[in-house]
């Protein structure tokens, strides 16, 4: 095919992201023959570091350097890439909080095809692109053809792909600021202030052995409390899915996921939690997961090594009442 | 401050259960319930709160069928002041580009100071707030979980970012924002004022009336299409515990103790 791909690099005090080789190894299912360039933006020495990390696991890489670009936001890289890109190139980018950012803006400026959240390639036949994306949180899985042969932007999203390890690139860093920058900095209408970090709560989920998790199947919060007392039988800490922040039941700091705390107790107790993506992508360590939901098709009795299909409601009284039982006996 | 709020109708996804149909062509439509998609209900209400404090008016556009009415008409009774439809038989089909140009044709056709979007929907593609931001040439914030309005000229915004994080940004007017569910706490709309809102007129713009030719958008215009839908074949996926709640009770409770789930 010949289309150039190109794949962003996010990183983070002069590390790379683990996404960066997850981008490799799509780029290699993408079209195999295709030379894969990396794209960096950043300053100074962590930039440099960052290349010199990443430049044997591609073909070359691409950076972009300015003080300005210390901490890279979306709006102000954007038209930097619209000035290096080439026609008709193929970009891949981590479909994160950066990636939702960046990228349709980005597919609509360099006018090619915008391809969000692909979790598989299954090849390209006459200029079209097949690929996998889920709907409907993962229950459903469509394949979508998407004509890309005036180029493309496609979100991958982490973890779909497993990290390509092996060093094949020949460590070529292309300084591209000067083209990039050529007319200057877009600043202007968007401007960084600063980060506000995550509040720590009253427990660290992020250091619990057993975590009793609780998501939108348990209805209402006069509830919560059945959670709580299973916690206690099992002497393990209270954990959930979003739903139950947005609602307010439980702190921010209770809840795994991408956008939350990324956990590795031993023991993880799914209770209505359907398992999107991004709260999976906060479970780490392979802890042995017990998923109990309505749906037998939730996505979360994928990656749950045992599943009850009930409601959580009728379950998880029995069980705490059980526990004690065996507890005091 | 003049706000548009783009929303969608799709399927509950707290009241239905997905299935692919029998041809594995679309989802499995009999007995869905749809709803307004859950992003966008946070939208709604942060313009509405929005509004309350500075003044104007807030707007909601839904790109659909005449079904989509009862979205934009939900909506409305949460307080938002009109609702717009933009329908027609050229937009079926549309993928993310053709919905963001059909909002872009509106969009110009009035002032807005501010659009916010959901940051999703139900395909999970998070795509249209940012090319609707790049068609018009306005700023774009994604994830946003705060707004403070500074003057009419500028916004305090908030995004949510990986672990629990918020990056903060300054923003100039007019913007597009995509909202993050949690943002705020979106209000309950009762029986009673979907009522008081039944009679008001929804305006309808076609094709025609946004100066949209038909091939640009709809399936004829859009460069990504559905082929099917599927459910993946997935590894060995969970052992489910089978057999009476006690039995399932006593079962878990002997895999808890050998995990050490139990001390």
């Amino acid at each position: 095919m010949g289309q150039q791909v190109f794949a962003y690099i996010i990183h983070k005090d002069g590390v790379a992201d683990d996404t960066a080789l997850e981008l490799i190894a799509a780029a290699g299912k993408l079209d195999t023959d295709a030379s894969v360039t990396a794209v960096i933006a950043g300053a100074g020495s962590e930039l440099d570091s960052v290349c010199n990390e990443v430049a044997s696991f591609f073909d070359e890489v691409w950076k972009i350097d300015n003080p300005a670009l210390a901490y890279v936001t979306a709006e102000v890289l954007r038209p930097l890439l619209v000035r290096i890109l080439p026609k008709h190139g193929i970009v891949l980018v981590p479909h994160d909080h950066f990636g939702m950012d960046l990228a349709p803006g980005l597919s609509i400026k360099i006018n090619a095809a915008y391809l969000p959240d692909v979790v598989d390639f299954e090849g390209i036949d006459n200029g079209k692109l097949k690929a996998v994306r889920e709907e409907y949180t993962g229950q459903v899985s469509t394949h979508v053809l998407s004509d890309i042969s005036q180029g493309a932007v496609i979100t991958v999203r982490p973890g779909s792909f497993k990290a390509d390890e092996r060093k094949s690139g020949d460590g070529l860093v292309i300084d591209k600021t000067a083209q990039a920058i050529e007319s200057g900095l877009l600043v202007g209408a968007h401007r960084f202030l600063e980060i506000i970090e995550a509040q720590v709560g009253e427990v660290d989920i992020t250091k619990s052995d057993i975590l009793v998790s609780v998501g939108r199947g348990i209805e209402d919060q006069d509830n919560m409390e059945m959670i709580f007392e299973l916690a206690e039988a099992m002497a393990g800490d209270v954990s959930c899915s979003r739903p139950i922040v947005d609602a307010k039941w439980l702190e921010k700091s209770r809840q795994v996921g991408t956008s939350g705390q990324t956990v590795k107790p031993k023991v993880y107790m799914a209770l209505g939690i359907s398992g999107a993506f991004q709260h999976v992508g906060g479970l780490k360590g392979s802890p042995f997961v017990i998923a109990i939901n309505k749906n037998p098709r939730a996505p979360i009795f994928q990656v749950a090594d045992v599943g009850i299909v009930g409601d959580i409601l009728d379950f998880i009284p029995e069980l705490t009442e059980r526990i004690n039982e065996l507890k005091s006996a | 401050m003049e706000i548009l709020v783009c929303v969608k109708r799709v399927p509950d996804p707290s009241e239905n259960e997905i299935e692919v149909n029998k041809d594995g062509t679309d989802i499995e439509g009999d007995d869905l319930v749809y709803s307004v998609n859950e992003w966008d209900n946070y939208a709604v209400e942060e313009a509405i709160r929005i509004r309350d404090k500075v003044g104007g008016s807030v707007t909601v556009v839904s790109v659909g069928d005449e079904e989509a009415e009862e979205v934009v008409r939900r909506e409305m009774a949460m307080g938002a002041d009109k609702g717009i439809l933009l329908s027609d038989d050229a937009f079926e089909g549309s993928d993310g580009k053709g919905i963001a140009s059909i909002l872009t044709a509106q969009v110009k056709k009035e002032n807005y100071d501010l659009i916010l979007t959901g940051a999703l929907a139900d395909d999970g593609a998070a795509q249209v707030g940012g090319m609707l931001a790049a068609m018009l040439d306005w700023p774009f914030a994604s994830l946003v979980n705060f707004i403070e309005i500074l003057d009419d000229k500028k916004i305090k915004v908030g995004r949510e970012i990986a672990g629990g994080n918020q990056e903060m940004y300054e923003m100039d007017l007019p913007c597009v924002l995509s909202i993050q569910t949690g943002i705020n706490e979106p209000r309950y709309v009762s029986i009673r004022g979907i009522r008081k809102v039944a009679s008001l007129e929804i305006p309808v713009h076609t094709a025609g009336d946004l100066g949209i030719s038909p091939e640009s958008v709809g399936e004829a215009g859009a460069n990504t299409k559905c082929l099917d839908y599927f459910v993946p074949e997935l590894g060995d996926g969970a052992r489910i515990l089978e057999g009476s709640t006690d039995e399932i009770i006593d079962n878990l409770i002997e895999l808890l103790k050998a995990k050490g789930g139990i001390k």
